[in-house]
């Protein structure tokens, strides 16, 4: 088996030190908005990976097939159909979680981090190493939304999973909760935290300035 | 010559360059079948469920609304399982329609079931009313001490549904619990936490000269007509304003309100 340990790279690599969320800083918007509670997280995650898995491999085994003029199209079709079943899917069988994921799982289907690893990896290889590379990215997803779930849980419900934790003052423990963590703004500061954190520990993963500012020659008095 | 057969066919499209224009037209052609009947199939097959799921949540959230008025498990237990009556009523006729409730979805596949709104008149934003709608009624003895009617409309990411719960004088507000909604989670979406649904309990509807004053605050609720807001969902909370007003009001419930409190029902 020489190939794998390259598979093996292909897998953990997106964990962190190219995660799609921390450093390509791909498909925040639904990171921001189902991490209020770890559950939602956990099923988002894992409806997203699914996704990227299912259509990383469907679209590798037809890639010899699909003419360049319309590869874009093909393969928002397909993704945007796997994301209607995986929705039905979750309304039929998780009816509760359904309804508080609403719309996002069905923007599965913008999020870039899909189309993006079936563009960039899916078209050029061949399914076995495009769905590891799939399971990777979505994992490294997952691992993101699951931290970030757990952080916002925790501080603004005290709880975790829907199980008390921390005792609230309002059930007689020390607790406030941290409300601010229920809205949105907060998931951008727990996200800014992680990339900062696992930009100190990795630093190669910092990009170089883009733009100097002009040096402005002070007038002399 | 024979005609060539499917599998030839198929070896010829497969040898043609990709990027011909037969190809592309091919494959666009097959993946979007092939979509549609993947997509087609799992709405079909899953649909009952989904279905049962729905109605088994209403079911739910009906009872959650029942006992979670003061003092109405209590009622509900003396009077047994059958204290509340279903009744289908005719909203443009103001009477009980002879319509059986599990009729009413085939009754308001028809046309002439529904009145067009004005935009005026349309404060929820839903276009066209069902005349037909099946309401709950709890007697004691010959009046209504409790009437819970559906209410609905769009709020800021897609429609609200709810049911409010008044009580005997049709203008205090027992309770409303959200049945349905798709709006922003953490934000618009703490209409269905139980705390902020608790705060319509008490609340009028109108004041004593009959005008409508019910509000949703921007903040604190400062009196007995207004609920807190919600912060952050500042359309989420107006949109709530404006069903509540358009369904007790005089395009909605307001005639059938009327109408009980002089004994009509």
């Amino acid at each position: 088996m020489a190939a794998s340990p390259r598979l093996w790279t292909t897998l953990t690599e997106p964990l962190i030190r190219q995660n799609p969320i921390t450093l390509q800083i791909l498909g925040i918007c639904s990171a921001l908005a189902v991490t209020t509670a770890l559950d939602t997280a956990l099923t988002m995650a894992a409806s997203l990976t699914v996704v990227l898995v299912l259509s990383a491999g469907i679209i590798s085994m037809i890639r010899k097939m699909i003419p360049g003029t319309i590869r874009l199209i093909v393969q928002i079709t397909i993704v945007a159909s796997l994301v209607i079943v995986i929705d039905q899917i979750l309304q039929a069988y998780f009816f509760d979680i359904s309804r508080r994921l609403s719309v996002f799982v069905s923007l599965i289907t913008t999020n870039c981090l899909v189309l993006g690893r079936t563009e960039s990896f899916a078209r050029n290889n061949p399914p076995l190493a495009s769905m590891v590379d799939a399971l990777g990215n979505g994992l490294g997803y997952s691992l993101i939304l699951v931290v970030i779930g757990a952080l916002r849980e925790v501080l603004g419900r005290g709880k975790l999973f829907g199980f008390e934790v921390l005792p609230t003052v309002d059930q007689g423990g020390w607790f406030t909760p941290f409300n601010l963590m229920l809205l949105a703004p907060s998931a951008f500061f727990m996200l800014g935290g992680l990339v900062w954190a696992v930009r100190s520990a990795l630093p190669e993963q910092a990009e170089p300035i883009e733009h100097t500012p002009p040096e402005v020659e002070e007038p002399s008095r | 010559m024979a005609k060539p057969g499917p599998i030839t066919l198929w070896k010829r499209f497969l040898s043609l360059p990709i990027d011909s224009r037969g190809k592309t037209l091919v494959v666009a052609f097959l993946v979007s079948v092939i979509c549609a009947v993947l997509v087609t199939g799992a709405t079909v097959i899953l649909r009952p469920i989904q279905q049962a799921n729905r109605a088994a949540e209403q079911q739910m959230r009906l009872e959650a609304l029942l006992s979670a008025i003061p003092g109405m498990s209590e009622v509900l237990d003396e009077a047994g399982g059958g204290a509340l009556t279903t009744v289908v009523v005719n909203l443009k006729k103001v009477a009980a329609s002879d319509v059986a409730p599990e009729d009413l979805p085939a009754a308001l596949e028809s046309a002439e079931n529904w009145t067009q709104l004005t935009p005026e008149q349309d404060l929820a934003s839903i276009g066209n009313r069902p005349d037909l709608v099946q309401v709950f009624f709890l007697r004691d003895g010959d009046d209504i001490s409790l009437a819970v009617l559906p209410i609905y409309g769009v709020g800021h990411g897609g429609m609200i549904e709810a049911m409010i719960a008044l009580r005997g004088d049709m203008n205090t507000i027992a309770g409303l619990t959200v049945t349905n909604q798709t709006e922003t989670p953490g934000l618009g979406g703490r209409i269905e936490e139980p705390a902020w649904q608790a705060s319509f309990s008490g609340k009028r509807l109108d004041d004593d000269s009959g005008a409508m004053r019910f509000s949703v605050a921007r903040g604190h609720s400062t009196s007995e007509f207004e609920v807190d807001g919600i912060t952050g969902a500042t359309r989420t909370s107006n949109a709530i304003q404006r069903i509540v007003r358009f369904w007790m009001g005089a395009d909605g419930f307001g005639p059938l309100r009327d109408a009980i409190r002089r004994r009509e029902f």
